[in-house]
């Protein structure tokens, strides 16, 4: 079969990226692909231009595909040739150099140009935009030779440009028509504060200033004013804004407006026409930031290679000014207005001011000006809508203020050493990562994890990861609005679930096919997560696959570096008998166990056991009358207790029986992720109820129920749900709590993360303040747990999936 | 260059998406079952830190590592990138019900 023609116009940021999405999802074979470019380089990262004219990078340095990436990847490159006429009847493209290109499909991606304000004289020598690799070596060149420079512009990329000729050892001013600097993404005390430190770095401002001509013969020699002013300089530098570039598909007919109009799926009037970049206006914007046009090429994508689900709906945006040294933020609604509030931090000797615009108690905006250690976390408040009324008080300290006392304290990336260790669990430091991110162009979490091992682990370093992200690529960097599950699909955890409830999908197999999985199998990510998914949902109907279950959860056992597995039977409450101390004694000798140890978690581990011999340890043990302590798996885990009112003297409450009745009602019970309960019999928590996900302390008048709590990478002190007074209430909150984060949470989400993601406001609306609810969360609670409450270990160790035990052969 | 198969049992003894281990005087080797009916043999050692590689989860021709999720090819035996390294692949085929083996890795490693 002869492969389609797929032409892309524009080698440049926002095309490159729809070619490697198309090649990321295996379907670019379906294409013959050939890209024009006008530059005569291949694709760079564009946005790195400025510190390239700091001086800070080189040229090389920013290339994001070499030729023969384009080589391997079977893609034709044309550079140095400008597509100057698109024949739609033919078509054909036309170029400079004469060459004309059948298509099948067309892909514009033009980018946009520098406005060059039509005074007089802005023709003359030493006039430039600031918009590619030609105009970064003019301005080079010109400071090697000259001396002064005007900027006109004081905008995002104006100040770039001025800062990196400073560097270069001119001297500056930067001509701004508007009373403040960056008005677009600055109120007035940040805009104040960024000009006070820009001109402690040397640079000259003239505000309020509105250029009349360009003065000079050949070479510009200065700059008029309307007021009749001038000044003496040797380059003027225009920074006033781009203009989409859309005179090829203005003359080939197709509908434009400010740019070139597509739709969702990124097609231009002509369906066989695609567009992406600056030059497109979507829905009525026109996007001058790289984030939105990956958004944008990631649909396309999708459409060119007739997948055909992907949709764009407009993107919000975030800026970061890439000037070394300052720090500076700012998203949506900065400005405020009718019906909003503002919270508003200010430092001016510490050099910082921040500013979070609320509507309806939730993010509309925010400013950052010396610390922009939370833009990442107030940008995606801002974009998931969340309702902030729960952390008001404390939102404008940042995240690491909201009760975390482990490795996300450690925060400030843009100020850490190059040798400061980022990933403590793989060794990784910040060095390692700005390196992987320059030099292989990566732009996402999930990349940087795959290349440096970086947040690969325990995760705890994911936030610190993002931001070191965010601090190397500049305002280019943005997490994705909408984490698919994996790279299986495009859709969220939330969208999977809601599909698996509302269209009755009972098997994995049915949820690919209803939702387009891109593999036939699934992966290692979206297979043990759907199969959550289904058994949660559909506990009597949806049948579990021990195939996609992690293998610890295959075997029901944990295991070991050496391949070996561990064993910890239940034990209710932490509370034993001789009888059952006698069990695990004989069954460690009876099974060589290596090591037994008490655990962090109340119970007992026998540790280094053959796999061959898990079943018959586990009959053992079975007939014995133990359970599986599930120790192993996303599930209920334990409850812990202390002595509680039987014996210790302070003890208001039995919280011996509490943890045993509570571990009664809940274990083999699935979760989205482990699940730790515990029971104090007093506020002096020796249990440590308040860093379980689900905890009681018992109180004079009844008992106290804790909700979220994490110990491990991150502790978070739970929050107080309520206060109850009788032993069936608190085993009702237990079970309907339980069960709403079981049908709400993501796979691997604890209790902890999901509660700061939805609000304590709504847990508590949903299972405190409505009753009826609460009584239906409970009943599906309990009808689950008639399915689960099997003992996995006492099935095997009948001969249930014997084959996961015993070798297939053995060959002498 | 000529095998010597050893039959080691059937193909319904693995489970799709699975799989099974032959023990050798080499050591394990990890015989992987897909959703296609596809079989590979592989030495049951991860190139990383050396996880049993036939504990892993079966998608497509590939297997993850259980210890810490390196994804291998079940046909070449590399490890799929960015991560490097590769483990012997051994020959392996059905014929009728039964499952042959050979002791003879294709690939160097
Ligand atoms: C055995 C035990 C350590 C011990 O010798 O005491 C243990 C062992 C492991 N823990 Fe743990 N944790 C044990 C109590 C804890 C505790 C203390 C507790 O439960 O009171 C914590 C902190 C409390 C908490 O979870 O909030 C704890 C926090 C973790 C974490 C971090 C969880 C988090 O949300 O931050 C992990 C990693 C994970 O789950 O991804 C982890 C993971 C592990 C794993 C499963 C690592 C792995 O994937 O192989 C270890 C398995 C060893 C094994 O094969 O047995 N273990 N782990 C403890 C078993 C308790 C039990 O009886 O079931
Ligand atoms: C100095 C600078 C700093 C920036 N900093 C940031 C930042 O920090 N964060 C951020 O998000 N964004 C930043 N941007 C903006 C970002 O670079 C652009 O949004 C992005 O590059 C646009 O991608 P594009 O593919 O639409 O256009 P481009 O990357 O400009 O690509 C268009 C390409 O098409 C070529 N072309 C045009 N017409 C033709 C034709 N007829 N035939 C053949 N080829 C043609 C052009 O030569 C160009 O190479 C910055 C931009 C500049 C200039
Ligand atoms: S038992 Fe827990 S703390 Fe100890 S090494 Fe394993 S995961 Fe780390
Ligand atoms: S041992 Fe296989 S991934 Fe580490």
């Amino acid at each position: 079969m002869s492969r389609e023609k797929l032409v892309l116009i524009g080698n440049g940021m926002a095309g490159m990226r729809t070619l490697e999405e198309l090649l990321k999802l295996d379907e670019a074979d379906k294409y013959e692909i050939s890209v024009f470019g006008a530059e005569p380089h291949p694709n760079y990262n564009r946005i790195l231009l400025s510190p390239v004219l700091a001086g800070e990078k080189t040229v090389d340095e920013i290339i994001l595909n070499s030729r023969e990436w384009y080589q391997e990847n079977g893609i034709t490159l044309y550079t140095g040739d400008k597509v100057v006429e698109i024949d739609r009847v033919r078509r054909q493209i036309k170029t400079q150099s004469g060459m004309a290109v059948d298509y099948d499909r067309l892909l514009i991606a033009t980018g946009s140009d520098p406005f060059i304000i039509p005074v007089p004289g802005s023709e003359l020598q030493g006039v430039i935009g600031f918009r590619d690799i030609a105009d970064v070596k003019a301005m080079l060149q010109a400071s090697q030779s000259y001396h002064k420079a005007v900027v006109i512009g004081g905008g995002l990329l104006g100040l770039e440009a001025a800062n990196g000729l400073k560097k270069q050892g001119m001297d500056v001013t930067v001509v701004h028509l508007m009373d403040r600097l960056m008005e677009r993404q600055l109120d007035h005390p940040a805009a104040a504060m960024l000009k006070r430190s820009l001109e402690a770095d040397g640079l000259e401002f003239l505000m309020e200033a509105q250029t009349a001509g360009i003065l000079g013969q050949e070479r510009v020699t200065g700059v008029k004013f309307a007021d009749g002013s001038q000044i003496e300089t040797d380059l003027v530098v225009m920074a006033v804004g781009i203009r989409p570039n859309m005179a090829l598909a203005q003359q080939a007919g197709l509908y434009c407006e400010r740019g070139i109009v597509v739709n969702d799926t990124m097609q231009t009037y002509d369906p066989r026409i695609y567009a992406v970049g600056e030059c497109v206006q979507h829905r009525g914007t026109c996007y001058g930031l790289v984030a939105p046009l990956f958004e944008q090429a990631k649909v396309c994508a999708n459409h060119l290679a007739q997948l055909g689900y992907g949709r764009y709906e407009g993107s919000v945006t975030s800026t970061k000014l890439k000037v070394t040294g300052i720090d500076l933020f700012s998203a949506g609604n900065f400005e405020g207005g009718d019906g909003t509030e503002d919270i508003v931090f200010q430092d001016p000797a510490g050099g910082v001011y921040k500013k979070i615009v609320l509507r309806d108690n939730k993010v509309e905006g925010a400013v950052l000006y010396g610390d922009t250690m939370d833009g990442a976390w107030y940008f995606q408040l801002m974009r998931n809508g969340n309702d902030v009324s729960d952390i008001r008080e404390h939102l404008i300290f940042g995240e690491s203020h909201l009760g975390d006392s482990g490795h996300g304290g450690q925060n400030k990336a843009a100020s850490m050493s190059d040798e400061a260790q980022v990933c403590d669990c793989n060794g990784v430091c910040k060095g390692d990562i700005v390196k992987a991110i320059t030099s292989k162009g990566l732009f996402t979490v999930d990349d940087v994890k795959l290349h440096t091992k970086a947040a690969a682990s325990c995760g705890s370093c994911t936030g610190l990861v993002e931001q070191i992200l965010a601090s190397t690529l500049g305002g280019d960097y943005s997490a994705p609005e909408h984490k698919p599950l994996c790279r299986c699909t495009d859709h969220t955890h939330d969208e999977v679930r809601a599909a698996i409830r509302e269209q009755r999908l009972t098997s994995m197999q049915a949820v690919r096919e209803a939702l387009d999985w891109r593999s036939q199998d699934g992966c290692h990510v979206c297979r043990p997560a759907l199969n959550y998914y289904l058994i949660s949902t559909w506990p009597l109907e949806a049948r579990d696959d021990p195939q996609s279950r992690f293998i610890n959860e295959r075997v029901h056992g944990n295991i070991q570096k050496d391949g070996t597995y561990s064993v910890i039977p239940r034990i209710f409450g932490g509370t034993t008998t001789p009888d059952h101390l006698r069990a695990i004694a004989d069954a460690t000798e009876k099974f060589n166990v290596g090591e037994v140890r008490i655990t962090g978690g109340e119970r007992i581990n026998m540790l280094g056991v053959k796999k061959e011999d898990l079943p018959a340890i586990w009959e053992f043990l079975t007939t014995r009358g133990f359970v599986s302590g599930h120790a192993y798996g996303k599930a209920l885990r334990t409850a812990k207790s202390c002595v509680g009112s039987t014996w210790c003297r302070f003890g208001t409450q039995d919280s011996t029986q509490m943890a045993i009745d509570l571990e009664k009602m809940t274990w083999g019970s699935w979760m989205p992720h482990k699940f730790k309960m515990a029971a104090s019999g007093c506020p002096r928590n020796c249990a440590e109820a308040t860093i379980k996900d689900f905890g009681v302390v018992g109180i004079d008048s009844g008992w106290e129920i804790h909700i979220g709590g994490n110990g491990g990478v991150k502790v978070r002190a739970t929050d107080l749900l309520c206060r109850v007074e009788t032993r069936e209430e608190v085993l009702d909150y237990c079970a309907a709590f339980i069960q709403l984060y079981r049908e709400e949470a993501h796979y691997l989400e604890r209790t902890a993360p999901w509660v700061e993601r939805v609000g304590l406001s709504y847990v508590k609306a949903r299972i405190l303040e409505d009753t009826e609810n609460r009584q239906a969360l409970i009943e599906r609670f309990k009808i689950s747990q008639q399915a689960a409450q099997v003992d996995p270990w006492a099935q095997r160790a009948k001969g249930e999936q014997a084959h996961e035990f015993k070798p297939l052969k053995i060959i002498a | 260059m000529t095998e010597n198969w050893i039959e080691v049992g059937g193909l319904e003894d693995i489970p799709q998406l699975g799989s099974r281990i032959v023990q050798t005087s080499q050591g394990d080797i990890a015989i992987f079952r897909n959703s296609a009916d596809e079989v590979f043999a592989l030495r049951n050692r991860c190139p990383h830190k050396g996880g049993p590689l036939s504990e892993g989860i079966v998608s497509g021709r590939r297997v993850t590592c259980p210890l810490h999720n390196w994804v291998m090819e079940m046909e070449s035996g590399s490890a799929v990138a960015p991560d490097v390294g590769c483990t012997p692949v051994y020959p392996v085929k059905v014929e009728g019900d039964s499952l042959f083996l050979s002791l003879q890795p294709s690939n160097d490693c």
